[in-house]
């Protein structure tokens, strides 16, 4: 089927597609909308965190000040945890509290609560812990010496191999083999909205959370392990969330938790805002990640064989590593074409604040990697960039590195024509070579191919066996039942236009349930580019569901208006009861994931995209800049073209960020630069022009064609600015954040123009 | 769920009246309390948010005698007869201001939480430059930080919104001339 063949059947929906305005963009745009922050219970006191000093070691013993009335406080340790002390994730390795040792600077330790929020500070400082200290690690490097064992047996959290055809025996064919190694830094996601979080707590009602949170049925699951309840008696509601980025998909149950605690200690509701610098000191990041490429090639530059030495290091608990190292290694071949692969990836444990969920997981790692090495193969070789990798592009019918058939069109090289097209890349590269040579400012455009699998990874959908709906009330509203959460993103528009779209009504007539455990479904966690490809589709079927009763049972022709349809819910609510059509999710046919060998269908749905970065590399200040970024991409069908689009600027913004700015400094195992002063993000001034370009397809299995797409622009940015660095300056760098400093000592100390030797 | 409940200022503390949204207010709270915090807690106006309480993100940005202030960096005592407008004062008898409605079109907000600061920032801009380039909206939102939209959206919808304005002063003209024409 050609690509032009699919972009032809999209074009029959009244209100998919269309940009309707943001569901509570009014609530947000007037100052209405409530986050955590904003909310007061009756009688509510304010908690507090005491936390680690040292990176590792065993607790002595706890004083109090004496100059502190502590009667007014309540105080909670390990002790007062009625369940199990433990937060609830993957492994069951992460303590709620910390007793008797600690792991990791700034693990939680001591709770309090007082009901005067401005009393907390100086008794958190009063509050003082002794320990015996026991040596510390902190990088991948000395976690895989094993010297120090600070987790399992070996350090080791998890480890994937991957394994495609014959490697070892594709050396000795090769024309060239190219070696390299590339690392990324860790990445704070800087939602602007600090964690935070309200808990209530009765023996009768059990426990009743509020807070900004990306997926409440998650911190259900702590909730109910840490205080030893039944499903009944704990209730997670989501506020209005300020950003998360993957920063709130499982950090929220350790606060959560955390002020339950506290509620059921003084008996009051207590209210835990995090400020930023505890914000940036204490929860989770990006994975830092160092990958070994070494890659075969035969004479006409085509890849024969790609192995990969993959590690991150994961900090002190095990949180999301192996899912995230799991994605790392499923995309680090990139969107090419190659007989034979081997990923070797390991997951570390080191003595740092657990790393976790950040756009991308993992993937924007392994893709800085690999699109990186692609254009030193390039240099090496003597090729074009662009035209290596159209040599090696994946296309319909071929399997890539986990033996999975691509089904699917796949259109890279339309997308590549279409960037190289609106960038006007060959031009501008060609008149930035004449340029450069007599000009302090050197300027050089850069490309990355790449491609993000939407939903979780394997079997993981089948796993969570989504639930999913749309009900109609008598009050005359249709509402969407499910779990995945508002944080900006769009899933409050997206799924009522696409409730509405099916159930033939207006955008108007749809409203979102409240994100509330004790109302909505679990439809699974709103991470992993999930939403509008697998609860979109669940909620189409939902509709046409609803609309299949309403006909058969209460009388709905076959063309309805609005007040036909709600004049057959009421009838039908008169006869049979309550209005309400949930499913199940479904996984498209063909699906088959062994997690034992890592073969099979990885993911449903690929998104793909090229992305062009032109920067200015001044060789007087060594500042790089980024001046215009073109943005192409294929995923699916747009479901609302300026929420899709500001999914791309805003991740792209991100990467740039991750890139160039955005650096975490560690000092002894702490967060030495944890404030907005000092860690650094692209601002108004900063980010520059980005185009954005969709190729829509129809993808019959998400949500009216959909497919994931909030992840995706945080693969390719990072690897096309620093292609176009080099393309700029001759000198490669490897490793990312590229501050100033890095660009110094790189162009200062390297000799430019000496390419890579093939050997 | 409620907001927070209005508690009578104590009387401890000297009177400091000054102007929010066109209201006179005043509230009796140690004087070094942070502009923000009587906002929010004692005027229980909850639109200005906190994001770094260190003048970095500009989440919490009001408008105070026509400067665009951090007002986590403004201690109430400096407010003391200042006139103060925040995002709960942009729209007008419900009417949403013209660059809440250009922000609602052109996908100006995603998450929400820099937005009543962002907002505040374009009005403070367009206040005193209708017409302004695309280097100057980019230099008037440099002191406020968005980690959704990538800003370009935001760009957009100032330039909108600027546009409209644009629109509906031409029409007053307009109108204002037929009415003199009669």
């Amino acid at each position: 089927m050609s690509a032009l063949a699919i972009m032809s059947t999209h074009a029959t929906t009244r209100i998919v597609g269309a940009p309707v305005p943001r569901k509570e963009g009014v609530d947000k745009l007037t100052g209405r909308a409530l986050y955590v922050d904003d909310i007061e219970r009756e009688g509510m006191w304010h908690g507090a965190t005491v936390r680690s000093t040292i990176p590792r070691g065993l607790i002595r013993s706890t004083t109090f000040d004496h100059r502190i009335d502590w009667r007014e406080f309540a105080i909670v340790t390990a002790a007062d945890i009625p369940g199990e002390n433990c937060i609830q994730l993957i492994v069951a390795d992460q303590p709620c509290l910390a007793d008797g040792k600690v792991n990791h600077c700034e693990e939680p330790i001591l709770l309090l609560a007082h009901p005067d929020k401005h009393k907390l500070r100086e008794a958190v400082g009063a509050v003082y812990i002794e320990y015996e200290s026991l040596p510390p690690i902190f990088t991948i490097e000395e976690s895989e010496r094993s010297d120090v064992i600070i987790w399992g047996a070996d350090n080791l959290l998890k480890s994937f191999l991957l394994e495609k055809g014959d490697v070892d025996s594709a050396w000795s064919r090769a024309a060239h083999i190219i070696e390299g190694e590339y690392r990324t830094g860790a990445q704070e996601h800087l939602y602007i909205e600090n964690q935070g979080m309200i808990a209530e707590y009765s023996v009768d009602r059990g426990i009743t959370v509020w807070g900004s949170l990306q997926c409440p049925y998650y911190v259900v699951k702590s909730l109910k392990s840490v205080f030893d309840l039944p499903d009944e008696k704990v209730r997670v509601i989501q506020t209005e969330t300020g950003g998360a980025f993957g920063g709130k998909e499982d950090f929220p149950s350790n606060v959560a938790c955390h002020a339950a605690l506290l509620a059921m200690k003084c008996g009051h509701p207590v209210k835990i805002i995090y400020d930023r610098i505890e914000d940036l000191a204490a929860t989770t990041k990006r994975h830092p990640s160092r990958v070994r490429h070494r890659t075969a090639l035969d004479g006409d530059g085509k890849l024969i064989a790609i192995e990969i030495n993959l590690d991150t290091n994961g900090g002190a608990y095990a949180t999301l590593s192996s899912t995230v190292l799991s994605r790392a290694t499923l995309h680090a071949t990139g969107p090419y074409l190659c007989p034979n692969v081997r990923v070797n990836a390991r997951s570390w444990a080191t003595n740092l604040v657990p790393y976790g969920a950040f756009r991308g997981f993992g993937a924007p790692q392994a893709i800085f990697a690999m699109e990186r090495h692609m254009d030193e193969i390039a240099a090496a070789l003597g090729i074009d960039p662009v035209e290596l990798r159209r040599r090696n592009f994946l296309h319909q019918g071929d399997t890539n590195a986990t033996e999975q058939l691509m089904r699917q069109p796949i259109i890279l090289d339309q997308l590549l024509d279409r960037a190289l097209r609106e960038s006007d890349y060959y031009a501008r590269r060609a008149q930035f070579a004449r340029e450069n040579a007599g000009c302090a400012i050197k300027r050089g455009m850069g490309i990355a191919a790449f491609y993000h699998g939407s939903g979780f990874t394997g079997s993981g959908e089948e796993y969570l066996n989504s639930l999913a709906g749309i009900d109609a009330t008598p009050e005359g509203k249709v509402r969407v039942l499910v779990s995945n959460t508002e944080f900006g993103q769009g899933t409050n528009t997206i799924l009522t236009q696409v409730a509405a779209e099916a159930l033939g009504l207006d955008y108007q007539d749809v409203t979102m349930a409240a994100p509330d455990t004790g109302i909505v479904p679990n439809s699974g966690p709103t991470v992993a580019s999930r939403t509008s490809m697998v609860v979109g589709r669940i909620i189409e079927r939902a509709g046409l569901q609803l609309l299949n009763l309403l006909r058969e049972h209460a009388g709905l022709s076959s063309s309805h208006t609005r007040e036909e349809f709600f004049a057959a819910c009421d009838r039908y609510r008169a006869a049979k009861g309550e209005v309400v059509s949930l499913c199940r999710y479904e996984a498209p046919p063909g699906i088959h994931w062994d997690d034992q060998t890592y073969h099979g269908e990885a993911y449903g749905a690929y998104a793909w995209a090229l992305y062009v970065a032109q920067v200015a590399v001044d060789t007087v200040t060594y500042s790089a800049e980024v001046e215009e970024i073109w943005a192409v991409q294929e995923a699916g069908r747009v479901l609302h073209p300026v929420l899709a689009a500001g999914q791309i600027e805003g991740g792209i913004a991100q990467a740039i960020g991750f890139a160039l700015y955005e650096k975490v400094v560690l000092q002894d195992g702490r967060m030495a630069n944890n404030q907005m002063t000092n860690y650094i993000m692209p601002t108004a001034e900063d980010v520059p022009p980005i185009h954005v370009y969709f190729e829509q397809s129809h993808f019959p299995h998400g949500g009216f064609g959909a497919k994931g797409i909030g992840e995706l622009p945080h693969d390719g940015p990072a690897p096309a600015i620093l292609n176009a660095i080099r393309d700029a300056t001759g000198v490669s760098f490897n490793a990312i954040p590229l501050l100033p400093e890095d660009l110094y000592a790189g162009l200062v100390e390297t000799q430019p123009a000496e390419e890579p030797v093939a050997r | 769920m409620s907001r927070k409940r209005d508690e009578s200022p104590s009387s401890l503390w000297p009177a400091i009246q000054f102007t929010v949204n066109g209201g006179s207010r005043t509230v009796r709270v140690p004087p070094m309390k942070r502009l923000l915090d009587v906002l929010r807690e004692d005027l229980h106006l909850t639109g200005t948010k906190e994001g770094c309480g260190e003048g970095e993100c500009g989440s919490c940005s009001v408008r105070m005698n026509d400067e665009l202030v951090n007002s986590c960096l403004v201690p109430v005592l400096q407010a003391e007869g200042a006139d103060i407008q925040t995002v709960e004062g942009l729209a007008l008898n419900g009417d949403l201001h013209p660059l809440q409605q250009a922000f609602l079109h052109h996908g100006g907000a995603q998450c929400g939480i820099c937005t009543p600061g962002m907002l505040m920032a374009a009005a403070q801009l367009l206040a005193h430059t209708p017409h302004p380039s695309a280097t100057e909206i980019r230099e008037a939102l440099a002191g406020n930080l968005c980690r959704c939209t990538g800003f370009m959206h935001i760009f957009e919808s100032v330039a909108a919104a600027a546009d409209a304005h644009d629109a509906q002063q031409a029409n007053e003209h307009t109108m204002e001339q037929t009415h003199h024409a009669r």
